[in-house]
């Protein structure tokens, strides 16, 4: 029942947030400080990762082809389909869930506990609107953050081949071309832009509706962190059904 | 004015207001006393609006806010400053910013007009300099005279204060006390304070509403209550030796 009952509290919170909106003089600061916060903030976390994850993918790839039939140019192919498939759009969001999501969820909660949600909802503030809704907006940006994920994935999986010599950077960047589908961009681009709705809202649920004071808002991030990592698997599951299965 | 009739608010099967009357009147400070766990806090998030209620109904300056819509609650509130017990001010904002903040939401003034006003709040509560100031940088009474500037910033018709002395030494409650005070009668608001300060009752309680077991169990004023025979607020008030003290000799003057 708790469940279903949160479930019914996640959407009216949904619903809410669209509700008497703020001003936009105030609202363009808020958005352009969660951009900062939560895109630009993550950028470095997703180089770092994406670079390395595609330099990995490359060295096990080439590790394990061992039949002297199998062109070497399937190392590039792989990374690439790993990396715009999976890695950058899915683990990238499970790591950001870590990340952004445990700042959303604590800073939020943190405003419940010391009564500045009470604070904005005196004023007669929509507070959902006012706290949700900028973050909702500035996680729309972050497929661009996947898009440099991506790119910096590849150029990893690049670097590998060039410094770890697992195959050429010929057959290497044939690979990537090789059996090019554009539409894998747009299902990976798609995905992105749910996950990042999820991102923003689970985390910010758990922090808008916690209860309790410092200790519970570190139970409310780990909470939030879980059940984000649970939902962006299982939509990452139907998605890739719905939009790649036959 | 805001008039409170019968109003009963329960948690689950817990019924923690039973039946309150009472009135709060204009360019007054009304005080809601009582012991931790009378249903003070709970009776001032009623009137707030953060609970809602199962029975009774409050009205403001006759508007009853049950029959409001969640918008006309919303345009209500922004006539309502409130001062937290714990300040609740934005942590991310400067004291500037946080007294500006009702401004840039509910006005359309320019930003020179803006900060105008907020000099002009800052000052009346004694804080020229600490414009610039982050909230973490202040002492305790210095946030709760930043809740008030900005609870006060906007003319509100209604102020409320759940304990402004709780956390302040004796002088500076005296400071806060005297300053809610002067600014209710300077600005004609309708003030209601929660409090168990008993400095505070004896200063500033023009009027007195006595919570028990979610009950109104006594109401009138400082001038009255060490002429009550009342037990409750007898037992409540002079729970220290001080104020057993002071009785005695009151009544020993006038016998």
């Amino acid at each position: 029942m708790t469940y279903l009952h949160n479930i019914g509290l996640y959407f009216l919170m949904i619903k809410e947030m669209f509700r008497k909106p703020t001003k936009w003089s105030v609202m363009k600061h808020l958005i352009f400080k969660d951009i900062d916060d939560l895109i630009i903030g993550s950028l470095g976390i997703i180089a770092f990762i994406s670079f390395f994850v595609g330099g990995v993918i490359t060295i096990q790839t080439a590790l394990n082809i061992s039949n002297p039939l199998i062109p070497k140019y399937l190392v590039g192919f792989a990374t690439r389909q790993s990396v715009i498939l999976e890695f950058a759009p899915t683990f990238t969001s499970v790591i950001m869930a870590g990340k952004v999501g445990s700042f959303i969820t604590s800073s939020i909660g943190t405003m419940r506990v010391t009564e500045q949600i009470d604070a904005l909802e005196v004023m007669g503030i929509n507070s959902l609107n006012y706290l949700v809704f900028p973050k909702t907006i500035a996680l729309m940006l972050y497929p661009f953050a996947i898009a440099i994920g991506m790119f910096l994935g590849i150029l990893g999986g690049m670097a590998a081949c060039y410094f770890g010599g697992y195959t050429s950077i010929d057959d290497y960047i044939i690979g990537l071309q090789t059996d090019f589908i554009p539409f894998h961009i747009i299902y990976s681009f798609l995905k992105t832009f749910v996950f990042a709705f999820v991102l923003a809202t689970i985390p910010s649920f758990h922090g808008y509706y916690m209860k309790g004071g410092a200790l519970e808002v570190g139970k409310a991030s780990t909470t939030s962190f879980v059940w984000t990592a649970v939902v962006i698997i299982l939509l990452n599951y139907i998605l890739t059904d719905m939009l790649l299965g036959s | 004015m805001i008039i409170v009739d019968d109003l009963h608010k329960s948690f689950g099967d817990t019924h923690i207001l039973k039946g309150i009357t009472t009135s709060f009147e204009k360019g007054k400070t009304n005080l809601i006393i009582g012991q931790s766990g009378s249903g003070k806090t709970v009776f001032l998030k009623c009137l707030l609006g953060l609970f809602e209620y199962e029975g009774g109904s409050i009205s403001y300056d006759g508007k009853n806010f049950n029959q409001l819509s969640e918008d006309e609650k919303r345009d209500l509130r922004a006539d309502i400053g409130m001062v937290f017990q714990g300040s609740a001010l934005f942590d991310s904002m400067t004291i500037a910013e946080n007294v500006m903040f009702p401004l840039r939401m509910f006005t359309t003034q320019s930003k020179s007009e803006m900060k105008d006003r907020v000099d002009f709040v800052l000052n009346r509560v004694n804080l020229e300099n600490a414009h610039h100031k982050m909230p973490s940088e202040a002492s305790g009474g210095m946030q709760k005279r930043v809740a008030i500037a900005r609870a006060i910033v906007n003319n509100p018709k209604y102020l409320f204060c759940d304990e402004p002395n709780s956390g302040l030494d004796p002088k500076t409650a005296i400071v806060i006390d005297n300053l809610i005070q002067e600014i209710t009668a300077e600005y004609q608001i309708t003030t209601v304070i929660n409090s168990h300060d008993m400095n505070s009752v004896m200063e500033i309680g023009e009027k007195i509403v006595f919570l028990k077991d979610g009950l109104k169990a006594w109401e009138g004023s400082n001038k009255t209550i060490f002429r009550t025979d009342n037990e409750v607020v007898t037992d409540f008030v002079y729970s220290s030796n001080l104020f057993k003290k002071v009785r005695k000799m009151y009544l020993d003057e006038n016998q």
